[in-house]
């Protein structure tokens, strides 16, 4: 039930995405997303779409578990559109009703926007499914390096981003497992009314966080242990390097911006 | 005599139609009669915990039956319910599951979710806590200034008090001291004597189980590998040393007597072990 989650969930793999620098992904990402909001043509969607469909397909990521990500935004989604539908003036009338009026330029926006949501979403969730968290935030800190010089903790937020992401497995396995011993002393979180149901939560939110403090503590005494203390002069088993692999990558992200970018400019 | 507790060909698969299907347990039978004391033992991941897991209910098994008193858990509602009084579950580390403002609070926790009247959640609570040795001033004070093994005492106080025929305990004493240890064993012994309650206990320790039950169900590769008392299934050393477990360290001391010659029983307590060795001093006295 709990294990449903995928949002952000890395999917190990040896597809080229998967294998691609992770600093080459976030650059890609932030390529594809400038793209998609100069993007403002049918054609230059199709060409978007198609990019995006072609990495999924060479990523092997099941569409189903793209799908199962995107449940929680629905809401969202559904927001946009309605508002985007009503709320944009336009001349060519398709439908009245009481005072609400749908214009084909409302139509065509509110379709733009959906889709311009979506496939940002899957792209960004393409970046996470190939991704494990750990190097995820290694390829952060080294693009943000250049912010060292200006006293920002960039190796501390790296550090934090990581053990958060580290520890997200953990407190769900800790949460079902609380639930569990509490169910076998007959606690009931399914039925009764809204305020039973919140009130049954007590007795797993409290082990909940006892345990998470007491996770907490225990790690900072292990890193202690091993004289942790932070980015300064510390070196990497795993060195960053970019491959011919990245450099290709780097070259079809840009051919896409620069494609979008003239299909732009000719107003298509 | 009618068996508590009786399991037929059970199956269990976890996560069916996932790439991370698991069958955790493969055609499990068994009975349980009241008052019987079973150790559980086997290897990490043999399928221990799931089995315990269905024997109250919480988890439904894939095919197969548990039958609680002569009726199927699982046809009835009310009776998956019932299953989760009747058969109290010690998980692992039970103390982490403590939530309440006081000692008193969190036992009562169970038998209030059976809601029974006010006056016998007070008396289960009052009885329970005396089972574990817990103080009347314990019963107030707060269960996260108790130390750990206190906190383990309050936490199996906790099942006890809803007086379940049969209980399981997880690993009750890992992590503890042995004076804690022995204080654990000596409470659950004590719980059963007392309610003719039926225990069932999965333990690493192979001296305790030895010490205790009277009866072992071992549990190897998803099956039940062996069921007999302590003494058929330390018969089978090499068995269990295959299946990563082991025998008592004063079995495997009388085992290598034997093969040195000395004409000495299998035995698997230390009390055995002091009887035996009197009788062969005392027997070659004679000789």
């Amino acid at each position: 039930m709990l294990k449903d989650i995928t949002l952000g969930q890395y999917f190990p793999g040896h597809s080229p995405i998967h294998r691609l620098d992770p600093r080459t992904k976030l650059i890609g990402l932030t390529g594809y997303i400038v793209a998609l909001f100069v993007a403002k043509s049918w054609i230059s969607y199709a060409v978007m779409l198609l990019f995006l469909v072609t990495l999924i397909r060479v990523s092997s990521i099941p569409p189903k578990s793209i799908v199962k990500g995107m449940k929680p935004l629905v809401m969202i989604l559904v927001f946009t559109g309605v508002l985007n539908l009503f709320f944009t003036g336009g001349e060519t009338v398709l439908l009245r009703i009481w005072k609400l009026t749908i214009t084909k330029e409302g139509l065509t926006r509110a379709i733009f926007m959906m889709g311009r949501i979506l496939m940002l979403i899957t792209g960004t969730f393409l970046m996470t499914f190939t991704t494990s968290p750990i190097s995820l935030t290694d390829g952060l800190e080294s693009l943000m390096g250049p912010l060292k010089k200006l006293h920002m903790p960039v190796h501390e937020l790296s550090m934090m981003m990581c053990i958060a992401l580290r520890f997200i497995p953990t407190l769900i396995e800790e949460t079902d497992k609380i639930m569990s011993a509490q169910k076998a002393r007959g606690a009931d979180f399914e039925t009764g009314s809204l305020i039973k149901r919140a009130k049954a939560l007590v007795p797993i939110l409290v082990p909940l966080f006892i345990s998470a403090f007491r996770r907490a503590d225990e790690l900072a005494t292990a890193m202690e242990c091993r004289c942790y203390q932070g980015g300064e002069g510390r070196t990497k088993m795993k060195l960053l390097r970019y491959t011919r692999r990245d450099f290709g990558a780097f070259a079809v992200i840009a051919a896409l911006v620069a494609v979008i970018g003239v299909l732009a400019s000719f107003g298509l | 005599m009618e068996p508590i507790l009786q399991v037929k060909n059970l199956n269990y698969i976890y996560s069916i139609g996932t790439p991370f299907e698991h069958q955790a347990l493969k055609d499990v039978s068994f009975c349980v009669h009241r008052g019987e004391f079973i150790g559980i033992i086997g290897h990490t991941g043999s399928g221990k915990s799931t089995l315990m897991q269905q024997l109250n209910g919480l988890l439904k098994p894939t095919s197969g039956s548990v039958i609680l008193d002569g009726q199927d858990i699982w046809s009835d509602k009310k009776l998956t319910r019932q299953a989760r009084f009747r058969v109290g579950l010690v998980f692992q580390y039970p103390e982490y599951q403590l939530f309440e403002e006081t000692v008193y609070k969190d036992i009562a926790f169970g038998p209030g979710n059976m809601e029974l009247p006010k006056e016998e959640i007070d008396r289960r609570v009052r009885e329970a806590a005396d089972f574990v040795g817990l103080t009347e001033e314990q019963l107030l004070s707060s269960p996260f200034d108790l130390s750990g093994g206190q906190k383990r005492r309050v936490a199996i106080a906790g099942v006890i008090a809803m007086e379940p025929e049969v209980l399981i305990l997880d690993e009750p004493t890992a992590g503890l001291d042995p004076a804690g240890r022995a204080e654990i064993l000596g409470n659950i012994e004590r719980y059963r004597r007392a309610k003719n309650a039926t225990i069932m206990m999965v333990s690493h320790s192979m001296e305790d189980v030895a010490k205790l039950t009277d009866r072992l169900l071992v549990m190897g590769g998803s099956r039940l590998a062996m069921d007999g008392t302590p003494g058929e299934v330390f018969a089978q050393a090499e068995r269990l040393v295959e299946m990563g477990l082991s025998i008592p360290k004063v079995t495997q001391v009388f085992l290598h007597l034997r093969k040195m010659g000395l004409p000495v029983e299998n035995v698997y307590t230390i009390e055995q072990a002091v009887e035996a060795l009197k009788a062969l001093k005392g027997g070659s006295a004679h000789a």
